[in-house]
């Protein structure tokens, strides 16, 4: 049973002078040493010109002559070394380079330049003005201020103006049309006080404001772009490709982008099947936990269908494609997890509502300030300026920091709870939750099957076990073979398909396998299931001795009972939907002692009775991991899953937490809570600035200096009260001990 | 007053230049990896084929 060829031309892509180029995600990659070995091992391969690491996306670019070799030496060198890579769908992954982040970037670098050199020019007009400035000099000054900022506005404010266009357009308001208008206004402004040869002009305001705005733009970019790659390096190795048949009957494995309705694919025993369709040779069992939550196996056979997301477990399997026909399982949970999003878009972020509130307040105070000098008879040309420079010096600077500044703290904070975020406002939604529902299946439980601590084999018994379980790919026997640690793989095992593995050891024989194959009796395999409800049973038999079973299943995570515990004394309310049957969901509630819970439900009814308590004003998280779990994810008000669930679902999460335990769902929901506190404070201390500034404002006392002043003041209290934060979760969280 | 002249465009220029650098290593890709390199300097797989004058001075402490 070797694997089938691949087929390299799908994940290879030319490089302009003509070298083969291929992206991989690497995993196993954890320091430098790593990358150390893995650039130096591919040199030495003959044809390979150039292979660098990122150790920061854990990605490795090769390009290599194509006259001289292939891609298979490459990917069974890292194999060889200890690293399981797998090649980059060039089709998925659309853009090789973070094309938004480097636009950003760009945009910051030239309004960094902008601000440092009006600004030395501003100062000497302000130190100017307090002597003995000539006119002639101002002006030039003002002149060559207009130069610099007036580009910079172009280019580096589009990212505002772009995102403002877009709210106006759908008749919403947002952070950036504040912006918008406080920067064109005071750009505006100044041109006229330009060429009015007038005492002040506001540029550096305009090209600082857009500075300090970008930096919190570009740190909220970086936080996503994180978990972005990582999302996508684990879409990557979970290989989603297939065994296509080829028309001479052999097997190349091709990416799924690749197959088309009608295909013929080849899924061997222990396989995951990786596309829908209907089964035209072969029959096996398929584990659906991973898609359903069910964790019983289900026999097909010829003509059933099966469902990506599947794991077939004895037999081979040859599968019609007919993933493009509605009905299919992943089709109705896309269709469900986009009515789910539609809702979720609904949430306004917290920044947009202060807008929502702010943006009218403001206008509303410079237009009076306008109206009210004109009637107290000064000119309209000076009222229009002191107008203006209210709308400068409440120009949401701080308001427009005080979110992302907390955000990108408490996204560090979460990393190191091995938290990744896929959305910075999860933290506020976060914040508000009070009531939990959890998944069962992979989600309280681990996602892998694993042998139950009780059995009764002796150490040599169950080596023996391990060792006849290395023969067989069914799952189950896998789990044992793990557990075991076993190594050597016994030379004359046989396996019977669906059945076990038997073979002779020292002239004594040994079977493993279903409790009938080794004639465990219906009663002794029902008392069992008593004791064990969540437990699947593999039968061990030595000799003719009575034979034993062996317990295995998806048991709790790590610190499950611990952290919902926890969650319950902090005065959450804890329910499990799950779509396993009813033994086992009521098993698993009764261990962690949860009251509510639901088992056998579809995906629509997951989303209904989140529904409903968001209906009865709950704010409900969702945990989970299956491709049942995706739509209501995104139903719920905000979602965690762990990181070994379908893409489907982290893609629709707001959150993934690594690792097995399940206590990072606790410190998410702490950090949260201290993280919203800090974001209010923000909030708070912008509408003070506001309160103390507008007055001056209004008066007309509020010179350029005073302006920059400002705004650079509140923007450095913000950012610091957000560092804050550090301090605040440093007393309650522990540093992660792993680097 | 007339050095303005002089020294205002020298200091557009100098911050131009740094702008101009800054932006030339944003696209030669300096910032797709901010973890790797500061590990790679650590590394001294480099230094066999010309080891000869580290390994002559080891020869003669022992």
């Amino acid at each position: 049973m070797s694997a089938p060829e691949r087929d390299w031309a799908a994940f290879v892509t030319n490089t302009d002078d003509g070298k083969a180029h291929m992206d991989l995600a690497v995993d196993g990659i954890t320091c430098a040493a790593c990358m150390y070995e893995i650039e130096r091992g591919l040199q030495k391969l003959d044809g390979v010109e150039k292979a660098r690491v990122n150790l920061s996306s854990h990605r490795l670019s090769v390009d290599w002559d194509g006259e001289k070799t292939n891609p298979s030496p490459i990917v069974d060198l890292l194999q060889r070394l200890g690293y399981k890579a797998y090649p980059f769908d060039p089709a998925q992954v659309k853009s090789r380079g973070d094309a938004v982040g480097k636009e950003i970037l760009r945009a910051l670098a030239i309004s960094g330049f902008a601000a440092m050199n009006i600004m030395l020019l501003s100062i000497s007009i302000w130190s100017g003005n307090a002597s003995d400035i000539d006119p002639e000099t101002r002006s030039f000054f003002h002149w060559i201020s207009a130069l610099i900022a007036l580009p910079t506005v172009v280019y580096s404010g589009r990212i505002f103006f772009r995102s403002a266009y877009m709210a106006v357009k759908t008749g919403r308001l947002n952070m950036d049309v504040p912006i918008t208008i406080g920067v064109l206004l005071a750009t505006g402004l100044s041109m006229w006080q330009t060429v009015q040869e007038a005492e002040h002009a506001y540029f550096d305001s305009a090209v600082m404001l857009l500075f300090f705005l970008l930096v919190g733009r570009y740190c909220d970019h970086l936080m996503r772009r994180k978990t972005r790659s990582f999302a996508e390096n684990l879409a990557t190795l979970k290989a989603e490709s297939a065994a296509k048949i080829q028309e001479d009957g052999s097997a190349l494995d091709v990416p799924l982008s690749k197959l088309s309705v009608g295909d013929r694919v080849l899924v061997r025993a222990g396989e995951r099947i990786s596309v829908d369709g209907k089964i035209s040779t072969g029959t096996s069992e398929v584990d659906q936990s991973l898609v359903t939550g069910e964790t019983l196996l289900q026999p097909v056979g010829e003509g059933d269908l099966v469902y990506a997301g599947t794991m077939n477990t004895y037999g081979v399997l040859e599968i019609e494609v007919t993933a493009a026909a509605k009905g299919t399982l992943l089709d109705e949970v896309n269709r469900l997890l986009e009515t789910a999003m539609e809702g979720r878009s609904k949430y306004v972020h917290i920044a947009d509502r202060a807008s929502q509130l702010y943006a009218p307040v403001v206008h509303a105070a410079a237009l009076l300030t306008l109206v009210g000098w004109i009637m107290l008879g000064m000119a309209w040309q000076p009222a229009l300026v002191i107008a203006i420079s209210v709308l400068i010096i409440t120009c949401p600077c701080a308001l427009g920091l005080a979110i992302p500044a907390v955000q990108v703290v408490a996204s560090g904070l979460f990393f190191n709870e091995r938290v990744l975020l896929n959305a910075g406002d999860a933290i506020e939604r976060l914040a508000t939750v009070d009531t939990i529902v959890f998944d069962k299946t992979g989600t309280l439980t681990l996602p892998e099957t694993s042998l139950s601590e009780k059995h009764d084999l002796s150490a040599d018994q169950l080596e023996l076990a391990g060792r006849l379980a290395l023969s067989s790919s069914h799952p189950l026997s896998q789990a044992i073979a793990r557990a075991t640690g076993a190594q050597q793989a016994l030379l004359d095992a046989k396996e019977s398909a669906g059945k076990g593995v038997e073979a002779i050891i020292d002239g004594v024989p040994a079977k493993l396998g279903s409790p009938a194959f080794c004639g465990v009796s219906d009663e002794q395999l029902e008392q069992a299931k008593i004791l064990q409800p969540d437990a699947s049973f593999v039968a061990f038999q030595s000799g003719d001795k009575a034979a034993q079973l062996l317990p295995v299943g998806q048991f709790m995570r790590e610190g499950a009972t611990d952290t919902i515990q926890k969650l319950k004394t902090a005065g959450f309310t804890i329910e499990i939907f799950s779509g396993d049957h009813k033994g086992a969901v009521e098993h698993a509630a009764r261990v962690l002692g949860v009251e509510t819970w639901q088992a056998a439900m579809k995906p629509q009814d997951k989303i209904d009775h989140i529904e409903e308590l968001k209906a009865q004003g709950k704010k409900v998280l969702m945990v989970g991991d299956g491709l049942n779990d995706a739509p209501s994810l995104a139903a719920a008000n905000v979602s965690i899953s762990p990181v070994s669930a379908v893409h489907v679902s982290q893609a629709a999460a707001d959150a993934v937490f690594l690792g097995d335990s399940l206590a990072p769902v606790m410190s998410a929901l702490t950090i949260s809570k201290k993280a919203r506190w800090v974001m209010n404070q923000n909030l708070a201390i912008s509408v003070v600035y506001n309160m103390i500034a507008v007055p001056f404002a209004v008066l007309g006392f509020v010179t350029p200096l005073v302006a920059a002043l400002a705004m650079s003041g509140s923007s450095i209290i913000v950012t610091l009260n957000a560092v804050r934060l550090r301090m605040l979760a440093g007393s309650s969280t522990q540093p992660n001990s792993e680097a | 007053m007339e050095v303005l002249i002089y020294l205002i465009p020298i200091a557009l220029f100098l911050g131009g230049a740094g702008l101009v650098a800054f932006l030339w290593s944003l696209r030669s890709g300096q910032y797709d990896d901010m973890e790797g390199p500061k590990w790679r300097i650590l590394d001294d797989g480099d230094l066999q084929e010309n080891s000869a004058p580290v390994e002559a001075a080891k020869r003669k402490v022992s």
